[in-house]
């Protein structure tokens, strides 16, 4: 009595390729099959509603004052810089780690010493870039614990990170890089619009 | 007192139920779907959100999925958008649960899987088929669904229909004669009333016309590999004996 | 690169038994080489469970057990969840088609007589299995939290309440409220998504170690093992696994995903009977829908369930209903003690088990096709005699199968 199979050990080139073929057809069904799966994680409609650009009314905004708002659930700060506030950018340079904004934390229209379209009226996301905290906004000029040379700005409470008005970043503390400013646009004088660049995705 | 009306609208839309599941019910005309017809669901949206929302949501629908039957998202806003709400908003109704319920009886329910439970046919019969009648608090009734607490609201379009019961042995036949003629003829309104039973249809599934197509192209591929596997069993099977 | 890979396998082998394990249950398994059509299923079930998992587990990504937002999270993932639509059919069809192929997998075991020694524990084990996937339908049916959903646990779970003195405390220890609500929707869901899938990987695994003990029975029901090749050791009528199965299984798999993808994208409602249309109504709990039935797979226990109408030997009709249902499926727990044959498969066995199968198969079909339909007298009438059939087919079995006129069975399979 034999057995009723006689397998060769070496597989005949015919084997051989409908081996390989199969394989590859399976490969490329098994990615196919992922594809879904992974997209399905990705924001929902949902989400991207909920994330959508926001309108804000400025017109209210006193000098001097910060208005935060909600985009894709992070804060976002709208500050309506004072003409000292202003002066003080220039005066802190020298401290700064990247006073230029070469490093693309902004959309181009706001690559510039205030960081901004309009220079008194800043907007940022209130998110530090070391680790996602929150900083405080810290107006006060010269406080005990910030130092004389304070001329206001942001600080993270978290590790200690230094922010000037413009959002920028100072030198020998744990962020690397400036706040960001998120993308927007002035539907009129008095109406920013967050998150879009175009007028015409309200 | 409230409550004991509703229970009581709640036991009279039951019993009618029974009526109707009793009965050998009226034959159903069949809807005329076609889901890959942009220009009628177009014309079926814009009838759903000047005719419908008012009182019904879709509210697991948002504005901005009608992309998929060819709107860019400016005419979202300009010819589906009254309410002032955004474009990914989902389309809840102007009317508030309670008022529906003041004023109809019961919440008029919401329309997004509606045609998924009612089916089109359903759907077409019954919104052409409404007819005058005292005897109910909004003055219509319906033929395929009795005691409807929905009234007539495309009743200047259609008409106004009048119940007709010829007895015979067989039993009561009931149909329905156009007493006063609207603003559109009867082809008209069952076309009118065809896009948005269309709509509807749509509105269940919007993801259906995707479906079809990616299921095409997973068959085509199935084709492919059970030609290969089939190959590689023969292949194997030759060294069993 | 092949002196590499050896001596991966060779460090792993001195710390896990990996290439034992694949020669014991693979590549030296020797199955009997004459499966056919019928021997597909086992592997079926199993890509379906495999099907079942991975999207179920994706699927609690985005629903929500709360009775207030399930119904709503559903559509949410039908139509913004990014292929959730995809997802949420390959579910639902999945769940369906698990019964499907559970079922013919079952019929073959009753065909061939899988149940038989020495495979009655194999068999004990698949009827676990069977009850898992039955409370699992039942609680994930219960999830959508539309009007079936919630009608149709509520009939069910109306059932524990017939038993007698314990019955509505159970219900209520069952449900956490006093009726069915958010509360044991939120426990079924657990239930649902962590406690039955546990239970079931843990059957699943046992079945098929089980069954690698006995070896696979076959459509000639005769035992492989006792005729080995005195040089190799290797069961003259068998072959490994793998290749020769794995590459047959393959095809079965491929012609599968046809039919379950044609449903999946051309018809995922099969026709109201895999997502029932009045399933698409949010619960209300104060209106039952004019016209209740279960999924198509409960139906023929459903209508054991009402069939009887009358209360006898002291105890009521509804009570007597659910000893039914609930025997109708324990019933085939008993089977390999049930049946006396001198022979295993229906190739041998006499004209009588053929009638009996036979009347079987189609009691199960007619009860299944009454358990959709209102009751009218006739109906309930024809359910009624055919649920004697379905039992007598189990408790006759042992006078039938054992005066019946088999045929000698062969040594050896036959080509």
């Amino acid at each position: 009595m034999a057995d009723s199979f006689s397998i060769d050990d070496e597989m005949s080139g015919r084997r051989k390729f409908l081996v390989a073929a199969t394989s590859v057809a399976g490969g490329i069904a098994g990615v196919a099959i992922a594809t879904p799966f992974l997209l399905s994680m990705m924001p929902s409609e949902r989400a991207k509603a909920a994330g959508a650009p926001v309108e804000v009314d400025i017109s209210k905004l006193e000098p001097g004052m910060l208005l935060m708002v909600e985009w894709r659930g992070r804060v976002v700060w709208v500050l309506n810089r004072t003409p000292d506030m202003l002066a003080s950018l220039e005066k802190v340079e020298g401290d700064l780690a990247d006073p230029t904004s070469e490093k693309k934390q902004q959309p181009d229209y706001a690559k510039n010493r205030t960081r901004s379209i309009k220079p008194e009226i800043f907007v940022t996301e209130g998110v530090c870039t070391h680790l996602g905290c929150s900083p405080v906004f810290r107006k006060d000029v010269a406080p005990a614990d910030l130092g004389p040379d304070w001329l206001g700005g942001f600080f993270c409470p978290c590790h200690g990170s230094k922010f000037d008005l413009a959002g920028r970043v100072y030198k020998h503390v744990p962020a690397p890089t400036n706040l960001v400013v998120p993308p927007h646009v002035y539907l009129s004088d008095n109406r920013l619009l967050i998150g879009s660049e175009s007028e015409g995705s309200a | 007192m409230k409550k004991i009306t509703i229970a009581l609208l709640i036991l009279l839309s039951t019993a009618s139920f029974s009526v109707i599941a009793s009965e050998p019910g009226m034959p159903l005309d069949r809807a005329p779907v076609d889901i890959t017809d942009d220009a009628s669901l177009k014309r079926g949206a814009e009838t759903f959100v000047n005719y419908c929302l008012t009182c019904h949501g879709a509210s697991y629908m948002r504005y901005n999925r009608h992309r998929d039957i060819g709107y860019t998202n400016e005419e979202i806003l300009e010819k589906l958008v009254f309410t002032g709400q955004k474009v990914g908003d989902l389309m809840q109704s102007a009317m508030r649960k309670k008022e529906g319920e003041e004023w109809f009886g019961v919440v008029p329910p919401d329309l997004s899987v509606i045609a998924r439970s009612r089916g089109a046919d359903w759907l077409y019969t019954y919104l052409r088929a409404f007819y005058r009648d005292d005897a109910t608090g909004t003055g219509w009734n319906n033929l395929v669904f009795d005691r409807a607490a929905m009234p007539h609201v495309l009743y200047e379009l259609q008409g106004n229909q009048k119940l007709v019961v010829k007895t015979s042995e067989k039993g009561d036949q009931k149909s329905l004669v156009l007493d006063q003629p609207g603003q559109l003829t009867k082809a008209d309104y069952d076309k009118f009333v065809g896009d948005l039973v269309n709509y509807l249809v749509y509105l269940g599934e919007p993801h259906a016309n995707e479906r079809k197509k990616l299921g095409i192209e997973v068959m085509i591929f199935l084709f492919g590999f059970l030609g290969l596997a089939y190959l590689l069993k023969k292949e194997y099977w030759k060294d069993i004996h | 690169m092949s002196n590499l890979f050896n001596s991966m396998i060779g460090w792993i082998d001195k710390r896990f038994p990996l290439t034992s394990n694949w020669k014991a249950h693979l590549s030296e398994y020797y199955a009997p080489k004459n499966f056919n059509f019928w021997y597909f299923f086992g592997s079926l079930a199993l890509l379906v469970l495999v099907n079942q998992l991975l999207t179920g587990i994706f699927l609690t990504m985005n629903y929500k057990p709360d009775a207030s937002q399930a119904f709503a999270s559903v559509e949410y993932i039908m139509r913004d969840v990014d292929y959730g639509w995809l997802i949420r059919y390959m579910h639902s069809t999945g769940a369906s088609m698990f019964f499907v192929v559970v079922y013919l997998h079952m019929f073959r075991g009753m065909m061939y007589g899988s149940y038989r020694k020495p495979r009655e524990l194999l068999w004990l084990v698949g009827m676990c299995i069977f009850f898992v996937l039955m409370s699992l339908a039942f609680t994930g049916y219960i999830l959508p939290w539309g009007q079936m959903s919630y009608w149709g646990a509520q009939v069910i779970v109306s059932m524990f309440g017939a038993i007698p003195s314990v019955g509505e405390i159970l219900q209520q220890w069952l449900l956490g409220d006093f009726t069915l609500s958010d509360a044991a929707l939120n426990r079924f869901f657990a239930y649902h998504v962590v406690t039955l899938p546990l239970i079931l990987l843990v059957l699943v695994f046992v079945h098929i170690l089980a069954l690698h003990e006995t070896g696979s029975n076959n459509p000639d029901g005769i035992e492989i093992k006792e005729n080995k090749n005195p040089s190799t050791g290797i069961p003259v009528d068998g072959i490994p696994f793998h290749p020769y199965y794995t590459v047959k299984d393959i095809v079965g798999v491929v012609v599968f995903l046809m039919v379950f993808c044609g449903i999946i994208f051309f018809a995922p409602e099969m026709g109201g009977y895999f997502l029932e249309y009045n399933n698409f109504i949010p619960a209300n709990t104060l209106q039952t829908p004019d016209h209740i039935a279960p999924v198509w797979y409960f139906t023929p226990y459903y209508s054991m369930l009402r069939a009887v109408t009358v209360n006898f030997l002291g105890i009521d009709a509804k009570l007597w209903g659910v000893i039914l249902m609930a025997g109708s499926v324990v019933i085939f727990c008993f089977l390999p003690w049930l049946d006396r044959s001198p022979v295993k498969s229906i190739r041998y066995k006499g004209p009588l088990f053929k009638i009996a199968l036979t009347l079987f198969v189609i009691s199960f079909f007619v009860l299944g096709w009454l358990g959709t339909k209102s009751p009218t007298p006739l109906y309930t009438l024809l359910a009624q005699i055919f649920t004697v059939i379905y039992f007598a087919f189990f408790i006759l079995m042992p006078w039938y199968s054992k005066i019946d006129k088999t045929k000698p069975e062969p040594k050896r399979l036959k080509e």
